[in-house]
């Protein structure tokens, strides 16, 4: 049932290639204006709640949020830790990148994994997509902000990703049972944000909300920002699924009968657990191709995801439930 | 207008990778049910070529499935996102859509009809630029209209596209498009809306909305699409004078200390003098540090760094200024939305965030409601979910604004219900009802710093919480003779002593409670600013109340002690024989039996007397106050 696999480990995160660099006449107005709103979200996060928390999921959003921060608090560093919610069934480049970037920017990380579920042996395998993400993702991010007391976590979701997505505020608030109540949102008028919470309540905090897809590469491209190396191409073991192309990036995967990994050079738009983030073919191994190849594109970024496919409206119950 | 013929306004012939200078508008649409906002913005989404494969993909499945135009494309459902809206067919909450054209990036604000989610509707526009009105070219202007170009008005949005939809349904008749813009050009001639341009639509086809419609050709004007990439609405509030709300005070270490925050009018540039205010102090910018590194000068929108010439006092919710000085009052006039679905009723207290600043706040006088349908305006006594008032508000501490026909951020507030935290209103500031010039604060020869060293301590609050009978008091007097003993100069505010002097025309009810609480924190504050260590021994039951008090003095300069001796133990001691009169039901609302105690979440200090003797509990602050530098 095992089968060979060959690791593909880049030895630095990606950078532009340095003859490919992006030539840029100044700051684009557009993006510095992004860019100077989600500073004063992140600084109003540190000056209004008692013990905020950034969640890092290392993903191209995670890495603009991160750059972001360092910006807000510069020369200080963030007043608040990074909290990353493992589910065990990451790309493994994620992990490596995650601990270098928390190691060479000396910041606090903390890595919290259900071990309730991974006792119980929940697995994106065994008990389904929609299952494993409750229990390995949901859960574990209400475990992880329990146990610290965090009474605000700062996300990089954007409005422009997902249709209840774009009703979320830029300040959500979470009842004690981290529930988010679509119905009942606070408003949000001009850069104004109403921050009070009861005992147990929490905010769920989003800098990015305002971004597109588009920014986010644009921003990466601008500044520089160090990504995932999975992001770009390169020749990767892949099976091809329900239409989907799989990366196996360990043996714990079960290849089912007549599944056998194929290298082909591929790339990931989003990257989340390595059994539920579709792959693409793509020869694109520097951002700007990587850009060019997305604009290109006639599908939305999480086309590759697994998890929404599971029913309409399942983002909004995930995220009424407290995923982020 | 088939699926299959949408026009090309390709987001991709537009210049990219990072080389894209196409401006942004932010618009709001809105109107009543049914008029078809959701089906517009999902038009002009579908137009631009926003939409992906896979997207459309899914629209036309779910077209079919739940869609309410008989199997055609439904553009409403790209917008209507959450399940309930889906259900009933409506639009609940603002969604925030993205899409470009040739021209211009746009950030649309598809917001709800219903009247019972107006304070959505005013979300939105708060943050616009411009509206879409539509307008069922059936029913014409009706009081939805109405209230909403009223509440554009007030926000201050000066474009109007007025989007007469539905012209299928009147056989494209050009006397009734002409009839309903005659209605609203009046209507929005009262409220000095001055910039309207009527487009009859039919969302769903797309006429009118990305290309003429070939059914109307007695329409000569431009489309949706072409409006909105070509209108001005450029408002240059980089020529006010310099504006920074302090939000944020940057010391990582002893050398360095900015002030962060974003500019929300005029320019500034190193080396320029500036005033402080509310206190009035004078400075110059030292360096300014951009989020692209440091430079000579920043404008209005930035967020940045400022590092000052001199080593002043300044704090979150303090603003930097240059040129003409901006109002500052404790005594306001305004406009209000009110959101709540409790009403507004004068004399009630509630939390008021303008900028980086919160205070507390009284609306002292109802002047008026207006009346939507006449916009008369008439006498009321109290405001109730989605009416808009003018109010006279008593604040706290005084506040530096302007008036919001100025300037937007500097006018604008919000006011939060203290126990149920709802947004209960949204304010726009129209005067102050006071001179500034006669309350500017005394600017004091000797400030905390030199009396801080003139004690040999670091001022804070010592506030201890805790039930009834959990020894709050007796802690509090054994730290203050420790002080003392120590060379250190405290005061002990209690609360049962400050009852019998400086409260004692406070009752017990919710209202009079808060009120003790903030005099007793503003006492407190005044101790501090006198260099003083205050202790404070107050049951002081709700956390908001505790953090209202911990915002009246400086960061660091707060220290809560939760004193957590247990309630069974505590009702064991009973030393003033309360818990058995609350046990036998003489004392209602007393705290810890029928009346609630919020534990503080993230105190300083704990404390419980059923594990430590007083000494013990008594030394363990002390020792916390050494190691942290305050004595």
């Amino acid at each position: 049932m095992t089968a060979k696999i060959q690791l593909v480990v880049e030895a630095s995160p990606a950078r532009n290639a340095p003859d490919e660099a992006p030539v840029h006449h100044g700051a684009t107005s557009h993006l510095r204006r992004l860019e100077a709103e989600s500073i004063h979200i992140l600084r109003e996060t540190a000056a209004e709640f008692r013990k905020p928390v950034l969640l890092y999921s290392i993903g191209k959003d995670s890495s603009v949020l991160l750059h972001l921060t360092m910006k807000a608090f510069h020369p200080g560093k963030p007043p608040f830790p990074l909290l990353h919610v493992d589910t065990t069934w990451k790309f493994r480049e994620m992990i490596a990148f995650r601990d270098r970037r928390a190691r060479e920017l000396g910041l606090d990380l903390i890595v919290h994994t259900n071990h309730d579920g991974l006792n119980q042996g929940i697995t994106p395998f065994t008990h389904g997509s929609a299952r494993y993400t409750d229990v390995m993702k949901t859960q574990a991010l209400r475990q992880a902000l329990d146990l610290h007391g965090f009474d605000a976590a700062i996300g990089g979701a954007r409005r422009d990703e997902e249709k209840s997505r774009a009703k979320e505020r830029v300040f959500s608030h979470r009842s004690a049972a981290h529930r988010w109540d679509p119905k009942n949102q606070r408003p949000e008028l001009w850069g104004l944000y109403n921050t009070m919470l009861a005992p147990g309540e929490s905010m769920r905090v989003f800098p990015l909300s305002n971004w597109t897809e588009l920014d986010v590469w644009d921003y990466i491209l601008l500044e520089n920002i160090p990504i995932v190396p999975l992001y770009l191409a390169a020749p990767r073991p892949v099976i091809e699924r329900d239409g989907a192309l799989i990366m196996v990036d360990d043996e714990r995967m079960p290849l089912h009968s007549g599944e056998e990994p194929r290298r082909r050079s591929v790339r990931f738009r989003t990257l989340g657990c390595y059994p539920l983030s579709g792959a693409t073919v793509s020869t694109a191994v520097t951002l700007p191709e990587i850009v060019r190849e997305m604009m290109a594109s006639r599908t939305s970024e999480r086309q590759g995801r697994m998890i929404d496919r599971d029913s309409p409206a399942s983002m909004e119950r995930k995220k009424a439930e407290g995923y982020f | 207008m088939s699926y299959h013929e949408a026009p090309a306004i390709a987001a991709a012939d537009a210049p990219r990778l990072g080389q894209d200078d196409r401006p942004t508008l932010r618009f709001v649409t809105c109107g009543s049910v049914d008029d078809g906002k959701s089906t517009l913005v999902g038009r002009l989404l579908y137009d631009s070529k926003t939409l992906l494969d896979d997207q459309l993909d899914a629209l036309a499945s779910e077209s079919k499935a739940v869609g309410t135009t008989g199997g055609d494309l439904d553009f409403a459902l790209l917008v209507d996102g959450l399940q309930a809206e889906r259900e009933q067919g409506i639009t609940i909450d603002v969604a925030y859509r993205f899409f470009a054209t040739k021209l211009r990036r746009y950030v649309v604000a598809d917001t709800p009809g219903h009247t019972q989610y107006t304070r959505n509707m005013a979300t939105g526009a708060s943050n616009a630029e411009l509206a879409v009105v539509l307008v069922d070219a059936r029913k014409g202007v009706i009081t939805q209209t109405r209230r909403h170009s009223h509440i554009l008005s007030l926000l201050g949005i000066r474009h109007v596209v007025l989007a007469v939809n539905k012209m299928d349904l009147v056989g494209f008749d050009g006397d009734r498009f002409a009839a309903i813009t005659a209605e609203y050009l009046t209507l929005a001639g009262q409220l000095g809306i001055s910039q309207v341009q009527c487009i009859p639509v039919v969302a769903p086809d797309g006429d009118n909305i990305a290309v003429a419609s070939a059914r109307m050709p007695w329409y000569t004007g431009p489309t949706v699409t072409a409006y909105l990439e070509t209108v001005d609405v450029a408002g240059d509030i980089s020529q006010r004078p310099f504006r920074l709300p302090v939000q944020w005070v940057n010391r990582p270490h002893a050398e360095f200390r900015g002030f962060c925050g974003r500019i929300t009018s005029g320019t500034i540039a190193a080396g320029e003098a500036i005033t402080v205010q509310p206190s009035g102090r004078r400075t110059q910018i030292a360096r300014i540090l951009t989020p692209g590194g440091e430079r000579d000068r920043a404008a209005a929108g930035e967020s940045v760094t400022l590092i000052l010439s001199d080593e002043i006092d300044v704090s979150r919710g303090d603003v930097l200024t240059s040129g003409s000085a901006p109002l500052v009052s404790d005594q306001l006039a305004a406009h209000l939305v009110w959101f709540d679905d409790e009403a507004m009723v004068p004399g009630r207290r509630y939390a008021l965030k303008c900028g980086t600043f919160s205070t507390g706040a009284v609306i002292t006088t109802l002047e008026h409601n207006i009346a939507i349908d006449t916009m008369a305006r008439e006498s009321a006594t109290t405001l109730d979910a989605n009416q808009i008032g003018y109010v006279h508000l008593s604040l706290d501490r005084a506040l530096v604004f302007e008036a919001y026909r100025d300037d937007r951020e500097m006018g604008s507030f919000i006011l939060v219900d203290p126990i149920s935290h709802r947004t209960a209103a949204a304010g726009m500031i129209d005067l102050s009802l006071r001179r500034a010039t006669n309350i500017h604060w005394q600017q004091l020869a000797v400030d905390k710093s030199m009396r801080a060293r003139l004690k040999q301590q670091r001022p804070c609050v010592l506030w201890f919480t805790g039930l009834s009978g959990a020894g709050k008091s007796t802690i509090a007097d054994l730290v203050d003779r420790r002080l003392a003993e120590l060379g250190r100069h405290a005061a002990l505010l209690d609360g049962d002593n400050l009852r019998h002097g400086i409260n004692r025309d406070l009752g017990f009810s919710s209202a009079d409670r808060m009120e003790n609480v903030r005099r007793v924190a503003e006492i407190a504050a005044l101790f501090v600013n006198a260099g003083i260590i205050a202790l404070v021994a107050l049951i002081s039951p709700f956390r908001s109340e505790r953090d209202m008090a911990r915002h009246r003095v400086e960061a660091g300069e707060f220290i809560e002690i939760h004193v957590a001796t247990p309630l069974a133990e505590c009702e064991r001691r009973d030393p003033k024989g309360l818990y058995r009169k609350a046990r036998a039901g003489e004392l209602p609302a007393f705290t810890g039996i029928d009346h609630p105690y919020e534990t503080p979440q993230a105190p300083e200090i704990t404390v419980d007397t059923s594990e430590l003797t007083t000494e013990a509990a008594c030394e363990r602050i002390i020792r916390y106050l050494r190691e942290h530098h305050y004595l």
